[in-house]
């Protein structure tokens, strides 16, 4: 690895960032404070995207290190697991913004201000975890996440609102503290937490009780936001939020810095050899597999359209996480790509409920008889992104199964094979029927029609959703579909994760290796 | 002139109080630029005073040409020289704020809530520069007198609640005296350099024990340390809000200073008695941490609330110095800081509500973020530093805490540091639901075209808010600045 | 016997007793004028404690007569010039209290603790 200093991965952070205050200072002309956000998002994508061919060369992007706390830095660089999620998120951050201001428009949503800029620092926030060089800048920037997107949670100011508020603030917060005893108990030891390839714990003079107990405190901090099971509670109920948030968010952005944290834990601060070694790990996979079929479960009896996609987003986290706790090359490959396929697939998913929503008004699978019909691009593009959760070839969500396949089988635990099938086997009992019921079923004849007929005239005379969300998530569906074919287009996401990976377990042969 | 600059530190101040009752017989005016003015020369001579210090290490300054032991001798070290500024910068700041209050008191008035002020101020600077014990007795009772007064101003609560801040906190400073009584029959001196000397032959001695456990009592009842704390909730809550942001500010920091200086300068962290007292210390700040967290969260005015939450938030500075290790003391020495500047912001915040609104109940901040967005915005960030959320500076003392108990294999501090937080975070964000989301209970007609009005602050409340919520985030960002190149020096055994 | 055992540990004794006064009144007295007499006679014990560390078998005052040298022949002067400053704070502690006391006394017309916390509220 070559180190080159270069402020391209601070600039990142801070745009959205400074995009955040122009925001605030124009929240009452809606034209102008949209601009910011877009020529931000375009801004931050272009920073990142900028960054791919050096990465790819083998260079790690790094700033001088900033001191914030006695001997400990503010350090951010790009190595390639860093640009992966970054790349990601920034990526889809246009779509969103864009597909935002489609649905906040429609549906006249109040403190449109407050949303938008939240929203950039959440996505500071992301790049700033992605970027993140050391533990303690980490969790700088997952904590300020963490309080970003609580007004977004919020938004409704309903009570049901804030109860969902003050349920993520609790799960999330007292994650925070667990994960903050386990940073600062890992600076103790090593007297460092910069991140180095291949974990720094290793050569440490520590007990393995220690160490376990670190493991599971830094892992507990990290999960709760990456909803795995018994500690996902929080996630079904902030679908509360606006579409859009759950979309980028809560599919993308928040949930995958946690299981993005696990990885940086595992690959970056234990190393799959000393986990091997402490045997803890496997603890964490059978909890990943564990979710992975009970979310899908428990996914089928959602009625609700977005409760349903968060327990499928649940069950779908877990496969990272499973991908990491298995410490093969293949299983964090895995992993690393399920959370670029996941992201963009589930992100299509959530764009078409938002504009069902939107668009006609619909929030329950109950009620989507027919809807195929009036909205035929929309539920293609729900058709594309249920296939590919459901694991599909020719669409991305296929690449990181298989591989977490062989990264099981090569861990010697076929038993998550199994679980990968009967997942995706519920996944396609509780997303497909959706499809089928939206084209092929006989729309539902209203029996309000002869109560009301005026007033509900208009919802019930709804045609396509409007450009805005339509051409977004008609875009992250044809994504879905090229990573599928081709997982290195346009940002050679695959083959950054396939660097990362080797990066990771360099020099060390674990279970079945390649 | 600038060789004097500890002297006039305290002369200017006191000088200014003196003459502050008469000066307001000309005009509330002339009182109000001159308190201002002074204040502002005294945080230059801090500031330079720190900066020589800083320079040139500890400065001695003898006064009528007494050499010590013999004449009573100002020491500023850099950590009493960063007390000085911090007191007189928090101090100018709320004395800024506190225009707009005044502006309707009669002229008397005027005159002599500065000289209380004033006063408040000489004494507080006084303990942290002087480097005899009794003088800082009398600079105690300067401070405390004036804060009796202070407070009582603020009704005939106030009154009441003085009153008994009065007889509990003459008890503490009773006991401080016959500390240093005991620790002067054994020594036969009261100069803190000198002492600090003598005592090492005769640390393990009874007499340092008593005079130990009186500083401990005595200081314990002034810092509000758990379990005697109970004089403070009412007396924040009823004082006026410029004193209240004051006091709460670095009233209760500046006994915590003493007891700081007792136990690792004078006396030495492990001798004698000290380790022990630390401990006794340790578990009365998990105490205080945790049941003064509990008692906010159960309070439904805001300044209540402020108050227990000072309880447990001075109870971290006792926790860093029960952790004892160099992390713990910076900890401890930066929590001082910003808790500080935190929670003078608060109580200003508070102040400035109970301005606009003529309220302190918590329900009565719903949707105030439309009227005050500046004052609530600086609110949010100091509720987040509160509850120790990064970059804001209140997380990094907890750092610096965490990482020295870790250190220490103290792991119930661990926890408790952690639990706090989530404590903090529950009675704050009570708070913050109420700004940014209750709908208050106004008739919608009316309520709507009351929106549109932004009910700001004036602009001589609303900069000090600005200026204290924005050097959360900057000593937050730049605190390792304010370790290398202040605290360290502070620390007993100099340096890393 | 009594000088035996004044000039050994019981005066300290004494004086613990005397300061312990101080507390003991100011929690269980109801009369909050009670209260403040009881807090003097805490810092009078303060005070006495100081006095008497400052005393000398055989001593005189510390002012200089001619043929007398040596400092074994006078008296600490330093804790009596302490307790000259502890005296005015004790008076100006007091002073303020009863200006306190004062105001309560106007508005409520009583100082009892019990009644003064009825009419408050």
């Amino acid at each position: 690895m070559e180190y080159v200093v270069d402020y391209r991965p601070l600039w990142a952070v801070l745009i959205s960032l400074i995009a955040a205050g122009l925001i605030m200072l124009h929240g009452r002309r809606p034209n102008l404070r949209e601009a910011w956000t877009i020529m931000a998002a375009f801004g931050k994508a272009i920073i990142v995207f900028s960054m791919i061919p050096a990465v790819l060369a083998g260079k790690v992007l790094e700033i001088e290190p900033i001191q914030i706390a006695k001997g400990i830095t503010l350090h951010l660089q790009a190595d390639p697991t860093g640009m992966v999620f970054a790349v990601l998120a920034s990526f889809l951050w246009i779509l969103t913004s864009f597909y935002s201001i489609g649905y906040v428009r429609k549906l006249e949503e109040k403190h449109q201000t407050g949303y938008f800029a939240s929203f950039a620092v959440c996505l500071s926030a992301t790049m700033g975890i992605a970027f993140a060089a050391n533990l303690l800048t980490f969790f700088v920037f997952y904590e300020i996440l963490t309080i970003a997107t609580y007004p977004l949670v919020i938004h409704k100011r309903s009570d049901e609102a804030v109860n969902a508020g003050r349920k993520y603030l609790a799960y999330t917060l007292i994650a925070g503290q667990l994960f903050l005893v386990g940073i600062v108990w890992t600076y103790v030891l090593a007297g460092t937490g910069d991140f180095q390839a291949g974990g720094f714990l290793a050569g440490v003079a520590a007990s393995d009780t220690a160490l376990k107990v670190i493991f599971v405190l830094m892992i507990l901090g990290t999960v709760v936001k990456a909803g795995v099971m018994p500690l996902h509670g929080w996630l079904p109920t902030a679908m509360i939020a606006p579409t859009p948030v759950s979309a980028l968010l809560h599919a993308v952005a928040v949930v995958k810095a946690g299981a993005f944290g696990v990885i940086r834990v595992i690959g970056f601060v234990f190393g799959p050899q000393l986990l091997n070694e402490l045997g803890v790990a496997s603890v964490l996979a059978a909890v990943a597999g564990f979710t992975i079929v009970c979310s899908s479960i428990i996914a089928m009896n959602q009625d609700n359209l977005k409760r349903r996609l968060a327990f499928s987003t649940i069950g779908q986290l877990s496969y990272v996480v499973l991908g990491a706790a298995l410490l093969t090359p293949l299983g964090l490959l895995g992993g690393m790509f399920q959370i670029v396929a996941h992201a963009c697939m589930k992100i299509t998913l959530f764009f078409c409920a938002g504009a069902l929503h939107a668009t006609a008004h619909l929030d329950n699978v109950s009620e989507l008889d027919g809807i195929g019909r009036k909205m035929p691009f929309t539920m293609g593009a729900f058709a594309v992104g249920s296939l590919g959760i459901v694991g599909m070839p020719f669409i991305a969500g296929f690449i990181g199964k298989w591989n977490l396949a062989l990264g099981a089988l090569a861990a010697g635990k076929p038993i998550y094979v199994a679980a990968l099938i009967i997942s995706a086997m519920l996944s396609s009992a509780y997303l497909l029927p959706i499809v089928y019921k939206a084209f092929f079923k006989k729309p539902v004849s209203s029996q309000h029609e002869g109560s009301f007929p005026e007033e509900h005239s208009g919802p019930k005379e709804h045609g396509e959703a409007n450009k805005g969300m339509l051409i977004p998530l008609l875009i992250t569906a044809a994504v879905s579909i090229v990573l599928g074919v081709y997982p290195n287009a346009g940002a050679h996401l695959y083959d950054l994760a396939a660097m990362a990976v080797q990066s990771m377990v360099e020099g060390q042969v674990i279970g079945g290796g390649w | 002139m600038m060789e004097q600059l500890p002297a006039l530190l305290i002369l200017i101040l006191l000088l200014t109080a003196l003459a502050s009752p008469f000066l307001s017989y000309i005009s509330g005016r002339i009182v109000r630029w001159t308190a201002l003015a002074a204040m502002f020369a005294a945080a230059c001579c801090a500031i330079g005073t720190l900066i020589r210090v800083l320079a040139e290490g500890t400065w001695h300054y003898s006064f009528g040409g007494w050499e010590p032991p013999w004449g009573i001798e100002y020491v500023v070290d850099p950590l009493g020289g960063g007390m000085a500024v911090l007191i007189a910068i928090i101090g100018f700041l709320v004395l800024v704020y506190s225009g707009p209050y005044l502006k309707e008191e009669n002229g008397l008035r005027i005159g002599t809530f500065h000289a209380l002020y004033l006063l408040l101020a000489t004494g507080l600077m006084g303990m942290v520069v002087t480097g005899d014990v009794f003088n800082l007795y009398v600079f105690l009772e300067i401070s405390s007198l004036s804060a009796y007064g202070l407070i009582a101003a603020g009704g005939y609560k106030a009154v009441a609640a003085a009153f008994r801040y009065l007889l509990i906190g003459t008890v503490g400073a009773s006991l401080y005296l016959l500390g240093i009584g005991y620790l002067y029959s054994v020594t036969g001196s009261l100069n803190m350099a000198d002492l600090a000397q003598k005592i090492l032959l005769i640390a393990d001695s009874q007499a340092v024990l008593i005079a130990v456990v009186m500083i401990m009592l005595g200081m314990g009842i002034k810092m509000a340390m758990f379990p005697l704390h109970g004089w403070l909730p009412d007396s924040y809550t009823y004082a006026p809000p410029p004193a209240a942001a004051f006091i709460s500010g670095v009233m209760t920091k500046v006994s915590a200073y003493v007891l700081f200086r007792f136990f690792f300068y004078i006396i030495g962290a492990m001798n004698g008695p000290i380790p022990g007292a630390l401990q006794v210390l340790g578990v009365a700040a998990c105490l205080g941490i945790i049941l003064g967290s509990v008692m906010a969260i159960a309070q439904s005015d805001f300044r209540r609330m402020l108050a227990y939450s000072s309880v447990a938030q001075v109870s971290y500075v006792t926790l860093g110095l029960a952790i004892g290790n160099v992390y713990g003391l910076i900890g401890a020495m930066l929590h001082i800081l910003n808790h500080a500047i935190m929670k003078s912001c608060l109580f200003l915040v508070a102040g400035g509500v109970k301005y606009k609104t003529g309220e302190h109940g918590i329900e009565k901040y719903a949707e105030l973020y439309e009227k005050m967005p500046l004052t609530m915005g600086t609110f949010m960030i100091a509720a987040l530093s509160m509850v120790g959320i990064p970059p804001t500076a209140g997380f990094f003392s907890k750092w610096y805490l965490a990482l020295g108990a870790i250190d220490k294999g103290m792991w119930v501090f661990v926890v408790v540091i952690a639990v706090s937080s989530l404590l903090n975070a529950v009675y704050f964000f009570r708070v913050i639901e109420q700004v940014y989301m209750r709908r208050s209970k106004k008739p919608e007609d009316t309520g709507k075209s009351a929106w549109k009005i932004s009910a700001e602050l004036p602009l001589t409340m609303l900069l000090p808010i600005l200026v204290l919520g924005v050097s959360i985030v900057v000593f937050g960002v730049f605190n390792e600045q304010i370790v290398t190149n202040i605290l360290q020096y502070a620390l007993p055994g100099g340096g890393f | 016997m009594i000088k035996e055992l004044l000039a050994s540990h019981l005066v300290y004794w004494l004086i613990i007793i005397l300061f312990m006064l101080g507390p003991f009144g100011i929690i269980l007295q109801k009369n909050l004028v009670k209260k403040l007499m009881a807090m003097n006679i805490m810092q009078v014990a303060v005070i006495i404690f100081f006095l008497v560390l400052g005393q000398k078998e055989g001593a005189t005052l510390p002012i200089e007569i001619h043929g007398l040298t040596g400092a074994a022949n006078y008296i600490n002067p330093l804790p009596h010039a302490l307790m000259l400053t502890a005296i005015v704070v004790s008076l100006s502690t007091t002073g303020v209290a009863l200006a306190l006391l004062l105001l309560l006394q106007k508005k409520y017309g009583v100082l009892e603790e019990d009644e003064l916390l009825r009419r408050m509220n």
